[in-house]
């Protein structure tokens, strides 16, 4: 009953194929880690020369959901670990379940940030729309404010795209377009989400914690 | 090619050194360029289609050729690399008598302030055989300070100072061109420098004489601007003594040490509290936008005036 | 039904093309798009040009000029040099000669070229309706806060043209990875083709970086986000690494695939194998690695450190000896050969002077104690115009000449062909020799009026210009009277002895009718079918 996989013009079999799309996939995240790596390098230029500032304005973020933000996405990150699994093992149910579950923790997550961002607007840190704040740091405050709103902006972007990408796959899933033969779409839209998660794990100590030790 | 002669004239300390380095260079790569063009004509017509010149044996790849026409370019590139390093050095690091002339950009024009508390617009009048330090930052967006006579050039940053020295070797009127994009008129940012001998430069000081020097005018500055409220021994606020503070180690309260250059006293004034000085506690405003570019630079003088007068009396 | 649409294919319908999936076809596009921005950015050039012929700078106003030399840079950086070789050349023949198919990902490959159109018709049209007026480096806190011209919809344009080239680097790598034939191993790919796969590196390792950077400038200029505004506390260097970082490997994207199709020409032509054939292979690899060090030695001067400066500086030296390696083994290869010459090989020889004078006047700005007096003259512009024009578009000229008849079966007029090239050296040296004098005189680079002592040189490089305008329109003409008068190519009307040459002029849409055997590079022997 599972679909077999189509082998296009250019390949000779399907094992090609699938290598030939999982490298692309991989050279494409390298792509990626190289678009958040000029807001990281961009912040440790930035941080290397206002490491005060950037503490005081670290202590400004929410602790309590960039935690639970975390928690969410490693989450999510293994659930569709395990739909891969039940998808290459043709339970069909459990796969479109956990990848629904990972569509909604992502959700979540961006209803989360969404939060964040307007316990901040309510205390005048969004740069360029709404930023006042007193005391000598200010300007470092909104220098960093300005890439936490670049940097996770960016990443939520990455999970809003993550979360279609998985619903989508869902439904095709449910549909039966994929199977034990067929899982390569399903394997890449999982390396795409386990790089977001691995990002967040960068994001969060930078943004999140720096100004909270000792 | 007279213009040519006239443009290329080398008036600086730094232009000789810089020459040489340049027409070796041209010397060298010419003499790749002439042998590898030599090589490529020499063997387009001896084995063009149809020659009678022997073509046997010749292997499509060799080692020892390979290696020592990677070696040798390397050695080379590395050797120049070497004399290129100590000229550089040199043209970046000012001598220590230098005397210090403070310049500001601006679309699109340039702005001197000499020590005396002479100012002048697009022209700089400097003395012969004195070693110059210029001290420059710009008030909107990024120039270029550009001396071709003197094989000088160094960026002019908005937020930050930028240095270049040089001593002048010829007198005369030399061009001075904006060398960074900075809009509109960026063509016409230019000026002239006009080396003259210590004495005409002595006159021309004194027919240009200022209200006061530029630290007597940083001085003012310092106590309109109510620095000395509190940067004063008997202020009742706690702040720290500025008297022969400029190019002295300053101990910040996270437990780091600076100089104390002009660039520490920029930010000082700027951003006060950014970096706190130990034993004491953040209390200064920030001056951010209260004094000009100019104005900054003649407090600073003012600073570090009060170390230059310390020196004469030893 | 499918009769009726191989009918429709092979008249070759608007919508056939639109909707291709063949790599040959969407090669011929790109071209079409090239040439296209090409000839917009030449129209710049000769604007730039005939305004500099005196000092006032009369024919333009500043503020014109500034957008003219702006629009020259934007267009012809990202919409013509950077894409030139690699998706016209490359496209076509990539899979060709590593007997392919096609791409490993042919949809992407067409919608790589509409990004890339899309990019290009919204970049061009905002420099037409509105202008900018920073130059096509972007500087802040110019670009950012005091320039009031269009410079967000012109960042917009070169952002999507930005995945374009990734995407097409991603194909390109996976290709070489996943579809080389049987025998193909790497130290039996053509050179073009590893160049091509250094080139796919270089763009997706490098792309990204500048499409960000260029984001933030947008952003910047939106919000006020103040990253690279000193009045904001932010970095107006830390925006000169970011945009370096991509913008000197992007000179590599430029001259890597030139050194290809020059690797593939010479050959040819001497009838003899290329001369150290490895080292050739490392010096890509190595000229790929380090290229991405350099990047610091275009801020010499910009107040970057002096230690810094001193190690970007040898690591440009460093690179230098690669490119060193491949002229020596080009020079090599034509020793004891049976040489002729037409136009490609003219091509091939033009750009080995060309890029030899273009790379060693890289070497004296590589020191900085040269490069300081130097850098922002003339000087600087023409070094990369040698590199740039006379390295990457002599050798994408003699490419499209080498391989026009296994392209379009027809052959072009060889004597009109050689005279464009012969005229096209000459016109170049024109143009551009005399700007070096005029950067060691010192007159800087974007200036729209000049002093009158640097007259003479000026109106030299501009009566180049107009002899080279003249020679770059030349080959459109005959080429294009080529697709309806030229004589039917053969397969192999060099005798080449590259795969591609094995199948028939144009090659059918499976490219090889008989999978052909590789003996070792660039020996073939012809399977049975």
């Amino acid at each position: 009953m599972t679909a077999a996989a189509q082998v296009a013009d250019q390949y000779d079999d399907a094992g090609q194929q699938r290598y030939a799309a999982t490298l692309g996939m991989w050279v494409f995240l390298a792509t990626e880690i190289l678009f958040f790596g000029v807001l990281f390098a961009s912040y440790a230029a930035l941080r290397f020369q206002y490491d005060q500032g950037f503490a005081v304005a670290s202590r400004h973020t929410d602790m309590l959901l960039g935690t639970l933000e975390t928690g969410v996405l490693l989450t999510s990150s293994s659930l569709i670990a395990l739909a891969v699994r039940a998808v290459r093992l043709n339970e069909r149910r459990s796969a479109v379940t956990l990848m629904a579950a990972t569509a909604a923790l992502g959700l979540t997550f961006l209803v989360m940030h969404g939060f964040e961002y307007y316990k901040e607007y309510t205390e005048h840190l969004i740069p360029g729309i709404d930023f006042s704040q007193p005391g000598v740091h200010a300007h470092a405050v909104e220098l960093f404010f300005c890439l936490y709103y670049c940097i996770t902006g960016f990443h939520s972007l990455h999970v809003a795209i993550g979360v279609v990408v998985i619903s989508t796959l869902a439904v095709r899933v449910a549909r039966g377009s994929f199977g034990p033969h067929r899982y390569t779409f399903p394997e890449l839209a999982a390396l795409y989400w386990h790089l977001v998660d691995i990002i967040w794990i960068f994001v969060f100590p930078l943004l999140y914690l720096i100004g909270r030790g000792g | 090619m007279s213009d040519l002669a006239r443009l290329l004239v080398d008036a600086s300390s730094l232009a000789p050194q810089v020459d040489a380095l340049f027409w070796f260079m041209v010397a060298l790569c010419g003499t790749v360029a002439a042998a590898v063009v030599w090589a490529v004509l020499y063997y387009s017509v001896r084995y063009r289609r149809g020659s009678n010149a022997d073509r046997s044996g010749e292997p499509s790849t060799s080692i020892p050729v390979e290696l020592a026409w990677t070696g040798i370019p390397a050695v080379l590139f590395i050797g120049v690399f070497i004399w290129s390093l100590f000229v550089f050095v040199k043209m970046r690091t000012p001598p220590a008598n230098a005397q210090t002339i403070y310049i500001v950009a601006k679309q699109w024009m340039w702005k001197a302030q000499h020590p005396g508390g002479q100012r002048e617009i697009n022209t700089l009048h400097v003395p012969i055989g004195v070693p110059i330090r210029l001290t420059m930052t710009s008030e909107d967006v990024i120039h270029s300070f550009y001396v071709p006579a003197f094989r000088v050039k160094q960026d002019v940053l908005p937020g930050r100072y930028t240095q270049l020295w040089f001593m002048a070797t010829k007198l005369g009127d030399f061009n001075l061109f904006c060398a960074e994009y900075c809009g509109l008129d960026h063509a016409k940012m230019g000026g002239h420098i006009i080396v003259m001998r210590p004495p005409e430069y002595a006159r021309w000081l004194d027919g240009n004489a200022a209200s006061g020097t530029l630290a007597a005018q940083g001085a003012i500055l310092f106590r309109s601007h109510g620095c000395s409220g509190c940067h004063s021994p008997d202020a009742a606020i706690h702040a720290p003594d500025l008297n022969e503070l400029y190019g002295q180690t300053v101990h910040l309260a996270d437990g780091s040490a600076v100089i104390a250059d002009e660039r520490y006293l920029r930010d000082a004034i700027l951003l006060p509290n950014q970096r706190t000085v130990a034993g004491y506690k953040p209390l200064m405003p920030s001056f951010s936008g209260q004094l000009s570019e100019e104005e900054l630079l003649a407090l600073i003088a003012y600073l570090k005036s009060t170390v230059e007068s310390h020196h004469d009396h030893d | 039904m499918t009769t009726i649409d191989a009918a429709f294919y092979r008249e070759g319908g608007l919508r056939s093309w639109l909707t291709t999936h063949d790599h040959k076809r969407i090669a011929i596009l790109y071209a079409l798009g090239i040439t296209f921005y090409f000839l917009l950015g030449g129209a710049a050039a000769t604007m730039i040009r005939l305004n500099l012929v005196n000092p006032a700078g009369s024919l333009l106003s500043a503020e014109t000029y500034n957008k003219t030399f702006t629009f020259h840079g934007v267009v012809m950086v990202w919409f013509f040099l950077i894409p030139s070789i690699p998706t016209t050349l490359g496209n076509f023949l990539l899979p060709l000669m590593i007997g392919a198919r096609d791409v490993a990902f042919p949809r992407l490959n067409l919608a790589s070229w509409y990004l890339y159109m899309a990019g290009g018709l919204f970049t061009v049209a905002a420099l037409l309706a509105g202008g900018v007026d920073t130059g096509w480096t972007f500087y802040t806190p110019f670009s950012t806060m005091f320039s009031n011209t269009h410079v967000y919809l012109v960042v917009i344009g070169v952002f999507v043209t930005g995945f374009a080239s990734i995407l097409t680097g991603v194909n390109f790598i996976v290709t070489v990875h996943t579809l080389r034939m049987p025998g193909m191993t790497w130290f039996r790919l053509p050179l073009f083709v590893w160049t091509m796969y250094a080139v796919s590196l270089v763009m997706v390792l490098a792309t990204p970086v500048l499409a960000m950077t260029l984001a933030l400038i947008a952003l910047e200029r939106l919000a006020h986000l103040g990253i690279f505004d000193p009045a904001l506390g932010g970095d107006p260097l830390l925006f000169q690494h970011l945009f370096w970082f991509y913008s000197h490997p992007a000179v590599y994207i430029m001259i890597l695939p030139a050194m290809g199709v020059v690797s593939e020409i010479i050959p040819c032509f001497v009838r003899r194998r290329i001369f150290g054939y490895r080292f050739m292979t490392y010096s890509i690899l190595a000229i790929t690695v380090i290229g991405f060090m350099v990047w610091g030695h275009h801020m010499f001067v910009a107040g970057q450190s002096m230690y810094a400066s001193l190690l970007f500086s040898i690591l440009s030296f460093v690179v230098a000896v690669p490119s060193a390696i491949k002229v020596f083994n080009w020079t090599a290869t034509l020793r004891k050969g049976a040489i002729t010459f037409e136009a490609p090989m003219l091509y091939a020889l033009g750009f080995i002077g060309l890029f030899m004078l273009g790379g060693l006047t890289g070497l004296m700005l590589a020191a900085p104690a040269l490069d300081i007096p130097l850098t922002d003259t003339y000087f600087v512009v023409a070094h990369f115009h040698y590199v740039m024009v006379g390295g990457s578009v002599m050798a994408y000229l003699g490419g499209l000449h080498y391989w026009w008849p296994k392209i379009t079966g027809r052959l072009y007029s060889e004597s009109w062909a050689r005279a464009a090239a012969i005229l096209m050296f000459f016109g170049f040296n024109l143009t551009f020799f005399p700007q070096y004098v005029l950067g060691y005189e010192g007159m800087p680079r974007r200036y729209h009026s000049y002093l009158p002592d640097f007259q003479a040189l000026n109106v030299l490089s501009s009566a180049g210009a107009s002899i080279l305008a003249l020679a770059y329109l030349m080959p459109i003409a005959y080429l294009l009277w080529s697709l309806r008068a030229g004589q039917p190519a053969g397969n192999n009307p060099w005798n080449a002895r590259g795969l591609e040459w094995q199948t028939s002029s144009p090659p059918p849409e499976e490219n090889f009718r008989h999978q052909p055997v590789v003996r070792e590079a660039y020996a073939y022997d012809e399977a049975a079918p």
